[in-house]
């Protein structure tokens, strides 16, 4: 019987999905939904955590990580997504392994309209862009699909993203 | 617009000195446009990993392959267009600071792919070395002429510590030399020459 949904500590699951896989480079801009999973990147000594100045470098990033052997993930919020699509390019161009997990904005409950644009957008402009969507919007999915994305992008040389839905995450508290 | 010639090293030449007596442990990323034709004319090799797009990532790409391949040699060669684009990679290269990774811009100052397009650097406008040291980058180094070329060719031999150099290049451009286009051929060639 899997443990209730309020217990699953998804960000730690997503962690121990990345060190499973071996992955040694971690790219990201800094983003409140995936703030636990950055701390325990940045405090393993294995892992090469890059924070970046925009999502793009990280496609870059990871491009150049699979031409010298290691494996890499991006982390990036949904608003990064845009900054990324003609470096996607690159991993459709060579076929380098691209494994992006996505917190989302903009689609419950979000207190700030300006995420509403890119956020309704996430979906269909990262098919265009060939990638395979995997949505977690419950606790208890993350995990599993995560391991699927993770086997799909390395196993197969693919793009995915692993869309963590805002349901998931819990709408972000506004103080003034 | 008549735009004075820009003052500088012929960029084939350029090219041919920095790869002279190139070893295997030495890999190298062009920009897209004018320095990936400069490299195919110095000579293909497998451990070239050629960009025929992918502009204002050559950089970062030169970064990922440094810190996963740290006992190798790791040289982006690319133009002040493509710097410019992805001038937040120096920012983050700063930060991260790999010993083996060496950030060359060939710069003249225009876009030459499009048509010599004056850049954000022509007549001294943007100056690139400066950002690279606001970056924290351990090593500038400004190239002008030739023995500073020749100076740079033997510290990417044997320096220790993230490198940057802008070579000042003149404006005119020299007839294109096209490698291999197809990425996943590139791409594999590439792991393989490496043993990955």
């Amino acid at each position: 019987m899997s443990a209730p949904a309020a217990t699953i500590d998804w960000p730690e699951q997503l962690y121990g999905t990345l060190k499973r896989a071996g992955i040694r480079q971690v790219g990201y801009v800094p983003d409140a939904g995936h703030a636990r999973l950055i701390d325990r990147c940045r405090a393993d000594p294995d892992i090469h955590d890059v924070v970046l100045t925009t999502e793009e470098e990280g496609v870059a990033l990871a491009a150049g990580a699979w031409l010298g052997g290691q494996r890499a993930v991006l982390l990036m919020q949904s608003s990064g997504v845009g900054n990324c699509i003609n470096m996607l390019s690159l991993a459709r161009s060579c076929r380098f392994p691209m494994m992006m997990m996505i917190t989302m904005r903009g689609e419950w409950e979000e207190f700030n309209p300006w995420q509403e644009p890119m956020g309704s957008i996430v979906d269909p402009v990262l098919r265009l862009s060939d990638a395979e969507i995997y949505r977690a919007t419950k606790p208890e999915e993350v995990e599993g699909l995560a391991e699927r994305a993770v086997q799909h992008v390395f196993g197969d040389e693919r793009i995915a993203a692993l869309l963590l839905s805002q349901q998931l995450i819990g709408k972000k508290v506004w103080t003034k | 617009m008549n735009q004075p010639e820009a003052k500088g090293l012929e960029r084939r030449a350029a090219m041919a000195t920095l790869l002279a007596d190139r070893k295997d442990d030495l890999l190298v990323i062009p920009g897209l446009g004018s320095t990936c034709w400069d490299l195919a004319a110095a000579g293909d090799n497998d451990r070239n990993f050629y960009l025929w797009g992918a502009m204002g990532g050559a950089a970062m790409i030169g970064l990922g392959l440094a810190l996963a391949q740290p006992d190798k040699r790791v040289l982006v060669v690319t133009g002040d267009g493509e710097m410019l684009m992805g001038m937040g990679a120096l920012a983050t290269i700063g930060i991260q600071q790999p010993p083996n990774l060496a950030i060359v811009v060939f710069d003249n100052g225009h876009y030459g792919e499009t048509g010599m397009q004056p850049s954000h650097t022509y007549n001294g406008g943007v100056d690139l070395l400066a950002v690279a040291k606001g970056c924290g980058i351990g090593t500038c180094l400004d190239v002008s002429d030739a023995s500073a070329l020749a100076g740079l060719a033997d510290r990417l031999r044997t320096a220790d510590g993230t490198l940057f150099a802008r070579v000042a290049i003149a404006s005119g451009e020299a007839p294109r030399v096209l490698p291999e286009r197809d990425g996943v051929v590139l791409k594999s060639r590439f792991r393989a020459a490496i043993g990955v």
